[in-house]
């Protein structure tokens, strides 16, 4: 059996009295989409930060491709190659659409301590941005101000920036968030082939591209995985219609 | 040509048509307003690099441009008493070469600004522009209290410096050198702007968390942002103490910073030209209306409250508009 990209060993969080990540565990293997899903306030968004390290741990520890990442930042996991995107878009506003994804590449190249040339000539970076709009099909909005894109538009500009790192694993925090039906069944698609290049640890409200989507299913609640399994086990697991699907059945 | 684009040329000859027009009238003291005008103007284009691109509200820069006008006052006056600045371990004479002065408030000034800015850019916002504020203020009250040189009173220069092959006591020649300065230093930061450098610092302003995940440290690119922009406020102050042959405490107060400041608001924060054109705009104003009061000020005051409340662009961005994203 290969080793996990990601392993998530025994994670807490509380702040005070709440336990908003508790012993949490759990692998991303190469080549699959692990889905996290669970109500609301189920401590999804602590796990993530957590994860891609914005949110220091009590206890536990984060391995990346075989090494512990546990007392490293943003930064440096980002580095290390976690490809992150915001459930929120956190974009430069007053960019353009394809000044975004070039910030990206120059991230993914690392010399930032460039103060002469200008940065929308440099091929290499501007193609690797193109690149990565070409791919969620935002090459004609490349002139556009950021600010001035659609909801869905910032959505798939998000996951182009992620691209342009070259990550060795995706971290995605409810991509589909405000999409309409056409866009996320579109971005879907892409997510689907999206596994082949990195595994993707999906966070998402968005149940029909869940089930269509991942490998493996992890059901978040209180803080606690309280399942992982394939779609259909977690469809059959008791305490997870109990805990979740059942509080919609119900609805 | 875009309308800014257009609106830069212009403002760019606005100071050497007027020197060179007053040149023509026999009008010196035309010529040495529009010296110091030129010389705030590069003042505030160095505060614009922290404040415009890097959004780090610096109300501290006046530390930086009494360094490099103290470097000037200490090298020039051991040379005019001929006295060594210090013996052991090894000698250090005084200087009249406006070059080497230069270098020296470069240096002194980005080594301070690095000081400085790694202890303030732990923090942002209000309290960014405290700390910032103090480390002024510190050097302020130490350039008072430091009787060595001048103290309170500071230290006059009998002869302006010497620049090879100009005669710098001429205003015109001087202006020659003020200008130049300025206009490569806004060559160098209108590159620094739109290369990799400048895109990363004006993210950062933007979105830090998006620069933290794209794994570039928000905090090292401010840094250096802020060194750079210290050494050019640096270099200013050098030059403007040449001008007036004297160097005080008056430099380091936040007066001085909050001027710098007015320079970049007026003109347009974060606009290449913005500080030239908030410097000579500052400058006609205190010409014309310090003639009719004395209280010039108070219009001052009334004029930024005006550009802050309603043309948050400045000068510039009330005349070309929005910045367009660079290409």
């Amino acid at each position: 059996m290969t080793d996990p990209l990601l392993k998530l060993s025994d994670l807490n969080k509380s702040f005070g009295a709440l336990k908003a990540t508790d012993n949490v565990s759990l692998t991303l293997m190469p080549g699959e989409i692990h889905a996290l899903i669970g109500p609301n306030g189920a401590g999804k968004s602590t796990l993530i930060k957590q994860v891609a390290g914005g949110l220091r741990s009590d206890s536990g520890t984060v391995e990346f491709a075989g090494r512990d990442v546990t007392p490293l930042g943003t930064v440096a996991r980002a580095r290390a190659g976690l490809g992150r995107t915001f459930q929120i878009s956190s974009l430069a506003m007053e960019y353009t659409v394809l000044q975004n994804t070039v910030l990206g590449a120059l991230g993914h190249d690392g010399a930032v301590m460039r103060f002469f040339r200008p940065v929308m000539k440099d091929r290499a970076l501007v193609d690797r941005g193109m690149a990565a709009l070409e791919r969620v099909g935002l090459a004609d909005q490349a002139a556009k101000r950021t600010a001035d894109l659609s909801h869905g538009q910032r959505r798939l500009l998000e996951v182009a920036v992620a691209l342009t790192l070259d990550p060795k694993v995706f971290l995605m925090d409810e991509p589909m968030a405000g999409l309409g039906a056409s866009g996320s069944k579109r971005l879907t698609g892409f997510l689907d082939d999206l596994r082949a290049q990195a595994p993707i640890l999906l966070v998402e409200h968005d149940m029909d591209a869940v089930f269509a989507l991942a490998d493996r299913i992890s059901v978040l609640v209180y803080g606690q995985v309280i399942a992982t399994g394939t779609a259909d086990e977690i469809k059959r697991d008791a305490a997870v219609r109990e805990a979740y699907l059942g509080a919609e059945d119900a609805a | 040509m875009t309308r800014e684009t257009f609106l830069n040329v212009i403002l760019f000859a606005i100071l050497p048509v007027t020197a060179l027009a007053a040149f023509a009238l026999d009008e010196p003291f035309i010529i040495t307003l529009a010296t110091k005008a030129a010389i705030l103007a590069l003042a505030g284009v160095g505060l614009n690099i922290a404040l415009g691109l890097g959004g780090l509200v610096s109300f501290g820069h006046a530390a930086f441009f009494g360094l490099g006008g103290y470097a000037m006052g200490i090298l020039a006056s051991h040379a005019q008493s001929y006295t060594p600045l210090m013996e052991t371990p090894f000698l250090i004479e005084g200087t009249k070469s406006m070059l080497v002065i230069w270098g020296v408030a470069i240096i002194a000034a980005a080594l301070a600004a690095l000081a400085i800015g790694a202890l303030s850019l732990r923090t942002t916002g209000v309290y960014f522009i405290m700390i910032t504020l103090a480390f002024g203020q510190m050097l302020y009250y130490f350039a008072i209290s430091w009787p060595a040189y001048g103290g309170e009173d500071g230290l006059s220069i009998y002869i302006r410096n010497d620049f090879p092959g100009l005669n710098t006591l001429d205003p015109i020649q001087f202006f020659a050198i003020a200008f130049g300065v300025l206009a490569i230093v806004l060559f160098g930061a209108g590159r620094l702007a739109k290369a990799p450098f400048g895109l990363a610092l004006s993210a950062a302003r933007q979105n830090a968390e998006r620069v933290e995940t794209v794994g570039l440290t928000p905090f090292r690119i401010r840094l250096v942002a802020f060194v750079i922009s210290g050494a050019v406020t640096g270099l200013a102050g050098a030059l403007f103490a040449d001008l007036n042959r004297f160097v005080s405490p008056t430099m380091f107060s936040w007066h001085t910073s909050g001027e710098i400041m007015i320079f970049v608001i007026l003109g347009g924060v974060g606009r290449l030209f913005g500080p030239v054109a908030g410097a000579a705009l500052f400058i006609l104003l205190e010409h014309t209306l310090g003639g009719i009061s004395e209280f010039w000020q108070v219009y001052l005051g009334l004029l930024l409250l005006g550009v802050v409340l309603f043309a948050r662009g400045g000068l510039i961005g009330t005349i070309a508009g929005r910045e367009v994203a660079h290409d």
